[in-house]
């Protein structure tokens, strides 16, 4: 424990005269420091998606709304059909795994489509993070998802179907950590 | 010992027209005894120049370094130079560096960290906010679980680029269970999301118990504040798990009943099996340990005595015993432990050594306070095979030739 200082009690008072009435079944705080976060501030900020599709926007997107998606602002980094260079490839390596070489991509070892999403939402295109609209990274999931034939040509994904792709890798991992392994 | 070693180094260096740092030897004598040196005979450089100080210009070699070359500098790694350091610490401007997308340039006013999810009171602090909480100082290393190498590098491989993902300092922030108490979490709230404010968005998810023991909200390094490298104004960390979880340049954490499965759990930082399986969730850094002299790259001028010293940490705790072996690991012989001893921190280990001049392959291999004992190659690739990436602490032999010369061996 570390020392406690007199202003953590004075400001522990404040708090607790501050606080709504319905937090009172919960221990209360002991500092009072921060503020309430509003529905607003955390909507604009509460962008991750769940393996299970919790967080997914609404919007859609199709395979042929993606190719078009990709082939802008995707293809220059990670080559026209997903096959990488100069960037990472984001398709093959199926059944490389147990290889001497393993070929990890999107559709070789991600066991998640959610991931994809939450992925491609926060971080691409790597050049302009975060300006995709929804039914873009829905659109550009589905080519990337299409382009490693795992939905068809003319599939709409949304937050209902992309949490039921199917990715061939799903039961690739194991947990929890087994280490120590090799003392 | 320590004007011989002076010495010794000097000599090899002139051989090889530098010293083990790279730095050009002067081959005058007019500063030598008996003469006066040149600096003893006008006034020396104002003070504040410059205001923030900087290494001597003869220290210019003592730099990080890239790793491997990437398609992008801002997905991207950099060394800390081990060889080079003394004791644990590591300075800032040497930290090893690991972003993913870029160092954003971040006004600490306007950086704010939001606390939600399955929490009783969504909250958003300041980092006035977070500097007025009670703080702790600790020292911890912080290691890249892509640290070390699982191919065989070349023989000219440095301790830096062995096992420079790796950086001890001490860090001062608030702990996050107090921060965590603030907002009131729900029961059933088992995995914490953290994110970065970087082009990455980083995140990782977090065990709350891992969240709840010893994790640590920082806002300073070293006495100062972070490093805009090291996440400022605001990083997590997390002592003893791979360094990508210390997620820096924090902005929010969010607390859920089941981990995120984002990214950098799945698709990177998992590790893959011989069978095709990878391992996930694997957050501990086990027991490792390198020798900085003598190590790749450097130079031994002669038979005689010498001090082996090297480093050695553990992320389940304290760092119990150092065995180095001078005979590629027929005899083992302990070595000291430089005080502080500190659970998931850098441990400075030494031994004297009399080199007789013949060929040396020299080994270290460290124990924790759990009786882990560091593995070696051999051992851990035939549990893991070649492919899991991450995670690797097998032991460092670094080869001593009759010439001197000290080269990597895998
Ligand atoms: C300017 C180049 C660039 C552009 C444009 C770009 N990316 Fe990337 N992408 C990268 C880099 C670099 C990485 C690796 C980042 C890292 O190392 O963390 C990456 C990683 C990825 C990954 C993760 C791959 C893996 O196996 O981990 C996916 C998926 C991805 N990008 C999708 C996209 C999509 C979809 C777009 C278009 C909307 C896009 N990228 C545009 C450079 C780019």
């Amino acid at each position: 424990m570390w020392p406690r200082l007199g202003v953590g009690a004075v400001c522990a008072a404040v708090a607790v005269a501050a606080l709504p009435a319905t937090a009172t079944a919960a221990p209360q705080p002991a500092y009072g420091f921060g503020r309430p976060a509003t529905a607003q501030e955390i909507a604009g900020w509460d962008i991750d998606v769940r393996a299970d599709g919790a967080g997914l926007p609404p919007g859609q997107g199709s395979v042929a709304a993606g190719r078009g998606v990709y082939g802008q602002k995707c293809a220059a980094c990670h080559g026209f059909t997903g096959e990488g260079g100069p960037m990472e490839a984001l398709v093959g390596g199926a059944g490389t795994l147990a290889s001497a070489h393993p070929v990890k991509t999107v559709g070789s070892f991600w066991p998640y489509a959610t991931t994809l999403f939450d992925y491609v939402r926060r971080a691409m295109p790597f050049n302009a993070p975060q300006s995709l609209s929804a039914d873009e990274v829905y659109a550009v999931t589905a080519y990337v998802l299409f382009l490693n034939h795992l939905v068809p040509q003319d599939a709409v994904l949304d937050a209902r179907t992309l949490p039921q792709v199917k990715m061939p890798n799903r039961n690739g991992f194991t947990s929890p950590d087994p280490r120590p392994d090799a003392p | 010992m320590v004007p011989r070693r002076g010495v010794l180094k000097g000599a090899a260096a002139l051989a090889a027209g530098t010293t083990a740092t790279g730095r050009a030897v002067s081959q005058s004598r007019s500063n030598l005894p008996p003469n006066i040196p040149e600096w003893m005979k006008t006034q020396g450089a104002t003070i504040l120049s410059p205001p923030y100080g900087l290494p001597s210009p003869f220290e210019k070699n003592v730099i990080r370094r890239q790793r491997t070359r990437t398609p992008t500098q801002t997905a991207a790694t950099t060394t800390t130079p081990l060889q080079d350091l003394q004791g644990i610490i590591t300075p800032n401007g040497l930290h090893f560096e690991r972003d993913h997308g870029g160092v954003p340039a971040i006004d600490p006013d306007q950086h704010r960290l939001m606390v939600h999810g399955l929490v009783e009171r969504p909250l958003i602090f300041t980092m006035d906010d977070l500097t007025r909480f009670p703080s702790v100082s600790r020292l911890y290393f912080i290691e890249c679980s892509g640290n070390g190498s699982w191919n065989v590098l070349p023989p000219a491989t440095t301790a830096q680029e062995s096992r420079g993902l790796l950086s001890c300092a001490e860090w001062t922030g608030v702990p996050l269970a107090t921060v965590l108490a603030e907002a009131g979490v729900k029961p059933g709230a088992a995995w914490l999301l953290a994110e970065g404010a970087d082009a990455a968005a980083m995140t990782r998810s977090v065990p709350i118990a891992k969240a709840m023991d010893d994790a640590l909200l920082c806002y300073s390094q070293n006495g100062e504040r972070l490093r805009p490298e090291q996440g400022y104004p605001l990083r997590l960390l997390l002592p003893g798990f791979e360094g990508n979880m210390s997620v820096k340049w924090l902005r929010r954490l969010k607390l859920g009943d089941q981990p995120f499965q984002t990214r950098e759990e799945t698709g990177q930082y998992s590790d893959l099996m011989p069978n095709g399986v990878a391992r996930q969730f694997t957050f501990v850094m086990e027991a490792n340990s390198i020798i900085t002299f003598p190590s790749g790259g450097q130079r031994l001028h002669g038979p005689g005595s010498y001090e082996i010293s090297g480093l050695a940490w553990s992320g389940r705790g304290r760092v119990t015993g150092v065995e180095v072996s001078t005979d590629g690991g027929r005899q083992w012989r302990r070595a000291a432990l430089q005080e502080p001893v500190l659970t998931k921190c850098l441990t400075r280990f030494r031994l004297p050594w009399t080199w007789d001049g013949a060929p040396a392959l020299l080994l270290s291999r460290s124990i924790d306070e759990t009786g882990y004992i560091q593995p070696s190659r051999a051992k851990l690739v035939a549990v893991r095979g070649l492919n899991s990436h991450y995670h690797y602490n097998a032991i460092q032999p670094w080869q001593v030739a009759a010439d001197g010369t000290v080269t990597y061996v895998a």
